[in-house]
């Protein structure tokens, strides 16, 4: 045979085994939806997302908006999209910080603060997540009534009904345009090329902070401070922003567990910061924290930064586990309507649909600073 | 190279250490304050919890009374209820079995790191044997013992039986998802690409939930097995998908030269992959491969959520009662270090091995 009929021969065989995959992969859906069809009908479903419109008439632990049992299906699912995103980010905000300080604490030449921070990876590292969890969730609801709670400066309190944080004395609608301010700051701030990194920090604190009294200022009601502080009363706690246990639970038990983890991807990074540019900064006479925000930091960030994106996905998907203690993320609020309306496909569907846009989007993200972060010409 | 004279000998060891220590916690007046802050801390520390753990503690089952007015921690309710969370509702006389399966999964994981059986068949010989030992103990109807079903499987018993299945189903399947991400045919190519895409960007909780809810809907129910083997399938799936990004990264690795030295030696590709291309794939990725199996040991305690009765749903049901109720703390702590162990020395097991490559690359 000669070398053009191998080819041709070879070219068959390639389209044959292509056109048997999608054929496989048809006859799978095939299948799938026609069982499904047979399957519903005899349970005596609809399909359709007709269900989004109709009331739920039961409720869960946490919201960030108004809420009732009269809410919609789509209301109640936003909520969960909302509650979902709002732990993801603090999770996110709080594990990316303490993970920073602890991974520098196990570059550090201290052999003290090195140990500490070896344990403290080595203990939260290698615990699954949802042990964690359940554990600070049992910890945090055997905690004292609100009679006994623990409190900071008597401005917070800590029971078992939950965490009581002073607040500012505004409405929820004010509290979002403070966060739009800040966020509006922020983009100004870090645009300003002649600042420094650390400047701009500062700044965008103070400016942020003033922004966000002066708001409280304007809109806080004439007759009350513009404080709204926690205060104990009989069985229960009078002003302030409550946070529930379950909320406080997911927060300890995942920031703990992230920041071990963000951790070792920052030493990684410091790790592979050539010494000789340490040794330069030292003999240019710089202090040990000029180098780590001038010489070390600017090098590792390069490194840092795609594992650390990985690692906030990982904390998105990981507000899954609120299901096991009863915190009303996306997947706690789906897994409910599932039971509730037997919508379960549709549901489904919803469900992964949220979680690509949320990882996509947090992808994007990584990308973008990525490529602002990398060296021009390489 | 060192001369062995140049080495620190034996006796030096303390010099060394006493010099680290100079160097790196008593170098100046604050360093020092600081040492001796954190160490302070640390001792205090480490004596409280061993005063809680060991000095204070009531160890024996009968002496429950005595447990509420000890300082220490309440081991009777380990002492107690240790079989229901190790082996969950397996039938109490039968617990021999559960007890010699996990030594058998054990046994599998501990060979395995071994070198002598780092090859493809011997790996494969090994977790089958051990995977099959496990099977056989707990079903029991071969060694013609009474025959316990999947769903009294419980514990740790039915947390390694997942993880044992998972990573001797997802293995292979990552390998094949992995050379189907880096064929030259298109479609098998982007059909590949897009479910390791979709399947990694979803929490693994969505997998299994839809494995145990929704697959029942789409398949007949011929298809359909037990809960527990679709969601050892949804699990293996998950476990493929990452797997194969590891596989990935090790054919990265290899030089095209490699395959072109194949085909020049007249070898099929068949052969070019298995022979050539496959071990040094394998010698890649085995840190990362390592990383997957710690992970999947620590993500086989999720499945809690969708109603197992695994080693930390054992631990609820241990303190579930009013009589141990107040004592969850140890329960967790059992259980936590049981995990802790596994995961702890397998990590360490792989950081060993990243050294060891780091060394053989250089």
């Amino acid at each position: 045979m000669d070398a053009a009929a191998l080819k041709l021969r070879r070219s068959r065989r390639d389209m044959l085994v292509q056109a048997l995959l999608v054929v496989f992969v048809v006859l799978v859906i095939w299948v799938a939806i026609s069982t499904a069809h047979t399957n519903l009908t005899e349970l005596n479903m609809t399909s359709g997302f007709g269900f989004l419109e109709r009331a739920t008439g039961w409720s869960y632990s946490f919201s960030l908006i108004d809420r009732s049992i009269d809410d919609s299906y789509s209301r109640t699912l936003l909520i969960g999209f909302l509650n979902t995103l709002f732990l993801g980010l603090i999770c996110i905000v709080l594990s990316t910080i303490l993970g920073f300080a602890i991974g520098t604490a196990r570059d550090a030449r201290q052999l003290g603060l090195n140990a500490l921070a070896t344990v403290y990876i080595q203990l939260f590292r290698n615990l699954p997540l949802i042990l964690q969890l359940v554990f600070w969730y049992a910890v945090l609801i055997h905690m004292p009534g609100p009679r006994q709670a623990f409190t900071m400066g008597e401005v917070a309190f800590l029971s078992n009904r939950g965490l009581m944080l002073p607040g500012f004395n505004v409405s929820p609608t004010v509290v979002l345009a403070m966060f739009a301010v800040i966020a509006l700051l922020a983009v100004v701030i870090f645009r300003q090329k002649s600042l420094q990194p650390v400047q701009k920090l500062l700044l965008w604190l103070v400016s942020g902070s003033g922004a966000m009294l002066l708001l409280a200022w304007i809109f806080a009601p004439a007759d009350s401070s513009i404080f709204s502080i926690p205060a104990q009363q009989g069985l229960r706690f009078r002003g302030g922003i409550g946070v529930p246990i379950e909320l406080v639970a997911m927060i300890l038990a995942i920031t703990l567990y992230g920041s071990a983890y963000i951790a070792e991807v920052v030493r990684g990074g410091l790790n592979e910061v050539p010494s000789g540019l340490t040794e330069a900064g030292k003999a240019l006479g710089l202090s040990s924290r000029a180098i780590w925000f001038h010489v070390k930091m600017p090098m590792a960030l390069r490194t840092i930064m795609p594992p650390l994106g990985n690692q906030w996905i990982f904390i998105m998907k990981a507000t899954t586990l609120g299901v096991a203690i009863g915190f009303s993320d996306l997947f706690y609020i789906v897994s409910t309507s599932i039971t509730q309306s037997g919508q379960t496909l549709e549901l489904m569907g919803l469900l992964m649909l949220s979680f690509l846009l949320i990882n996509y989007s947090l992808a994007q993200l990584v990308n973008f600073m990525n490529a602002r972060l990398a060296l021009k010409g390489h | 190279m060192a001369l062995a004279s140049e080495l620190p000998a034996q006796s030096d060891r303390w010099t060394t250490f006493a010099n680290t220590l100079k160097k790196r916690a008593f170098r100046s007046p604050s360093d020092s304050f600081t040492s001796v802050f954190i160490f302070g801390l640390m001792l205090y520390m480490a004596w409280t919890l061993i005063d809680w753990a060991i000095l204070s503690a009531v160890w024996r089952a009968e002496d429950v009374e005595h447990c509420a007015n000890a300082g220490g921690a309440c081991w009777s309710v380990i002492a107690a209820r240790h079989r229901l969370i190790l082996f969950g509702l397996y039938p109490f006389e039968e617990h021999w079995r559960s007890t010699l399966a996990c030594l058998a999964i054990v046994a599998t994981v501990v060979l395995s790191c071994l070198p002598r059986f780092w090859s493809t068949s011997r790996l494969v010989t090994l977790w089958i044997v051990g995977f099959g030992a496990y099977v056989v103990l707990m079903d029991g109807r071969l060694i013609g013992q009474p025959i316990v079903t999947t769903d009294q499987w419980g514990g740790l018993a039915l947390t390694l039986f997942m993880f044992s299945a998972v990573v001797l189903l997802g293995m292979p399947l990552g390998l094949l998802l992995a050379l189907a991400r880096r064929s030259k045919l298109p479609v098998v190519r982007g059909a590949a690409s897009l479910l390791i895409d979709f399947i990694r960007s979803l929490p693994l909780l969505t997998t299994l939930f839809a494995a145990a809810v929704v697959i029942p809907l789409l398949l007949p129910d011929w298809l359909n097995g037990d809960k527990i083997w679709r969601v050892i399938v949804g699990f293996a799936l998950f476990f493929a998908c990452y797997q194969a990004e590891v596989f990935r990264g090790g054919f990265q690795a290899i030089p095209k030269g490699q395959f072109e030295a194949g085909k020049a030696l007249g070898l099929t590709p068949f052969q070019t992959l298995s022979r050539i291309v496959m071990p040094q794939v394998f010698r890649h990725a085995l840190p990362s491969t390592i990383n997957m199996v710690v992970v999947t040991f620590k993500e086989t305690a999720i499945v809690i959520i969708i109603g197992f009765f695994d080693v930390l749903a054992s631990a609820n049901a241990a303190f579930g009662t009013v009589e141990w109720a107040p004592y969850y703390i140890e329960v967790y702590a059992f259980v936590g270090a049981i995990y802790w162990i596994f995961i702890f020395s397998l990590s360490q097991y792989g950081e060993y091995l990243k050294a060891r490559m780091a060394v053989a690359k250089r």
